[in-house]
């Protein structure tokens, strides 16, 4: 029987009075969405570790794909508090279908959009925002994770051509991505953007098989095998490492409204759950170390959802940087695991099984606070930033 | 076909409901409200199927103050063309009733929709009164509409099954559950409400025909008593002196 959701918002400190009617708009119509396509169905796809491949359409026909970037070029022209409140929804419903929005919006359309061509904007853009195509972005290899600088992956010069060789690993989307867009280095050791096309002799996504994280996301890797690529296909507008770090910017801004929705669902579930369950005669939601838990958790909440507000709205001037977007990843994704684990042992051992979100969640959240920079990295993002040392290597 | 959908807003559906201590008025602090589903879901949607299906236009017409916007834009985001806002605070059916009469009295609409009731009061008195003030039939609760030939044949679920009606147009159709399924607004519809006229009117200021007297809330529910199987006769004995069945 398919699953009702009983989900409610919760809003401590009156925060909706901070959102334009576009962002209220957009948040309930994400959170209808989720109620009708994803909650009857994520437990199951989880469970047998499928991606539910027809949401790519749907989160395509509800505008999931670059909210914030044109209408002209496949967006939604919403603002970044926009973006953040369908992000915040769809991690509500499951880490991983707020990742295939992430990786299409984001790291696909996003560098296509900042740093391509007109003719390539115009090729692809409009069709990965309906969803018609479905991309994916290649930066992490098998040996160069938290130090992308690193790669191997690498192209060398024949004439309207490159030729490309190399591997990316952990791609969100690859197995059934249509393009992606990849970085690799020159002859002189500068990265550089390039999209593929799933079609190009030498160029292979095979799937990664065996996570218990994000199960309802399809994972693999990108090989490519003296992958000839037209030199058309280079995004112009960028070489080094600027170009693939202002797209985990935009991912990682989106991740830190995402976990907020996972967390919201933790406590909601936890909230309910122990008003209704009676243990020594009494709801065990009145005994005071229950209720030690719940206020933490909506403290947290209440001060992840004030912390993104404000960087949503540093986002729309233009003035979020790095580091700032480093510290709302790195609190956030640790706030929402934490209330991941304090949540499900509220529910003692039905909070183990797939009955509620709360295990689905918890695991998804590992990968969540590994990808997009890890727990750690971030951590020394923001020490570099505030010593002006750094202390990666 | 030019079609008015009368929209209201209701408190969200797990909006916990109390009431100031006197009884007289909802507590409404920290209240989220909705556009009203039956009004949403079934009278909208149906209405732009028909005018995608036949051309024209859907209006949508909201009696409240400029608090009720979102429930507005909404309805625009979702496909309306057009809205009207009827600035004031209604306090009974008639009032709603009178200002869409008023106001539908003046433009040629052949089909004016409303949702079956409103959630929150349940009144369900709005749309009869409306085509009385308009002395156009109306068909209330139906659950399938077709429009053929010029005319609406309309199915309305009734005790034990389905009847049909049919009458002609102009009318007024109050929509209940079946008549459309809800479309969820894209983010290229909400962006796109915003460009699309939200037309202010001044109201009739007709005296509202009742006056709300008080709330109550019904008796809570007692606990459930657990009775030993093995002990019918107490069973027998509660049923017969504290619940009063037998």
């Amino acid at each position: 029987m398919a699953k009702v959701d009983r989900y409610q918002h919760h809003d401590f400190y009156n925060m909706d009075a901070l959102l334009s009617e576009d962002h209220l708009l957009a948040r309930d119509a994400v959170r209808d969405w989720v109620k009708q396509e994803v909650t009857p169905i994520i437990e199951d796809y989880y469970e047998r570790a499928e991606c539910p491949k027809h949401l790519y359409k749907g989160l395509a026909e509800i505008g999931a794909y670059g909210p914030s970037l044109p209408v002209e070029y496949g967006g939604g022209g919403m603002d970044e508090i926009a973006y953040g409140v369908i992000m915040q929804e769809l991690e509500r419903g499951d880490s991983g279908i707020r990742s295939m929005a992430s990786v299409q919006g984001s790291l696909v359309m996003y560098p296509i959009f900042a740093y391509g061509s007109e003719e390539q904007k115009k090729k692809y853009l409009p069709k990965l925002g309906s969803g018609e195509l479905i991309g994916c972005f290649g930066l992490t290899e098998p040996d160069f994770g938290s130090n992308p600088t690193g790669m191997v992956s690498h192209f060398i010069d024949d004439g309207d051509s490159v030729i490309l060789n190399g591997a990316k690993m952990w791609i969100t989307n690859s197995p059934v991505a249509d393009i992606a867009v990849a970085w690799a280095k020159d002859e002189e050791g500068v990265v550089h953007g390039m999209i593929l096309e799933k079609d190009m002799p030498g160029f292979s996504a095979p799937e990664i098989h065996g996570k218990l994280s994000l199960r309802a996301s399809i994972t693999g890797e990108l090989v490519f095998e003296n992958v000839r690529v037209p030199k058309k296909n280079i995004l112009p507008g960028v070489k080094g490492m600027r170009g693939p770090l202002s797209c985990l910017s935009k991912a990682r801004y989106g991740i830190a409204w995402g976990v907020i929705g996972a967390a919201l669902d933790c406590y909601d579930t936890a909230l309910q759950y122990s008003k209704e369950r009676v243990q020594f005669d009494r709801p065990v939601a009145g005994f005071q170390l229950q209720q030690r838990k719940l206020a933490h958790m909506i403290t947290e909440i209440t001060k992840a959802q004030l912390f993104t507000w404000r960087l949503g709205t540093l986002a729309n001037e233009h003035k979020a940087t790095p580091a700032q977007i480093s510290m709302a990843k790195f609190n956030n994704v640790n706030m929402a695991l934490e209330i991941a684990r304090e949540s499900r042992q509220m529910l003692g051992g039905m909070g183990i099984t797939n009955e509620y979100p709360i295990m689905r969640h918890m695991m998804n959240l590992e990968t969540v606070i590994t990808y997009e920079g890890t727990h750690d990295i971030h951590t020394l993002i923001i020490g570099m930033e505030v010593t002006g040392i750094n202390a990666f290597k | 076909m030019n079609i008015l959908v009368c929209i209201s807003k209701t408190p969200e559906t797990t909006a916990p409901i109390d009431f100031t201590p006197d009884g007289k008025e909802l507590k409404t602090e920290g209240m989220n409200y909705i556009l009203n589903p039956y009004d949403e879901w079934y009278a909208l949607v149906r209405a732009l199927e028909l005018k995608e299906q036949n051309g024209g236009a859907v209006h949508v017409i909201h009696v409240g103050p400029a608090a009720n916007d979102i429930i507005i834009r909404k309805a625009l985001a979702i496909g309306a063309d057009e809205a009207y806002r009827v600035d004031c605070d209604p306090k009974d059916a008639w009032m709603v009733a009178s200002e869409v009469g008023a106001f539908a009295k003046e433009h040629a609409y052949d089909i004016i929709f409303t949702g079956k009731e409103t959630l929150d009061y349940a009144g369900a008195l709005v749309p009869g009164m409306i085509a009385e003030l308009l002395g156009v039939p109306f068909i209330s609760f139906a659950n399938h509409l077709e429009y053929e030939n010029g005319k609406i044949i309309c199915q309305r679920e009734i005790e034990g099954g389905y009847e049909e009606v049919e009458a002609p147009m102009p009318l007024v159709v109050s929509a209940a559950k079946g008549l459309a399924e809800q479309r969820i607004p894209n983010m290229r519809g909400i962006m796109m409400a915003k460009r699309k006229p939200l037309n202010v009117i001044e109201p009739q200021c007709v005296s509202p025909k009742q006056t709300l007297t008080g709330y109550e809330k019904p008796p809570q529910r007692t606990g459930v008593k657990l009775i030993d199987p093995e002990n019918m006769d107490e069973l027998v004995r509660l049923l017969h002196e504290e619940a009063k069945v037998i």
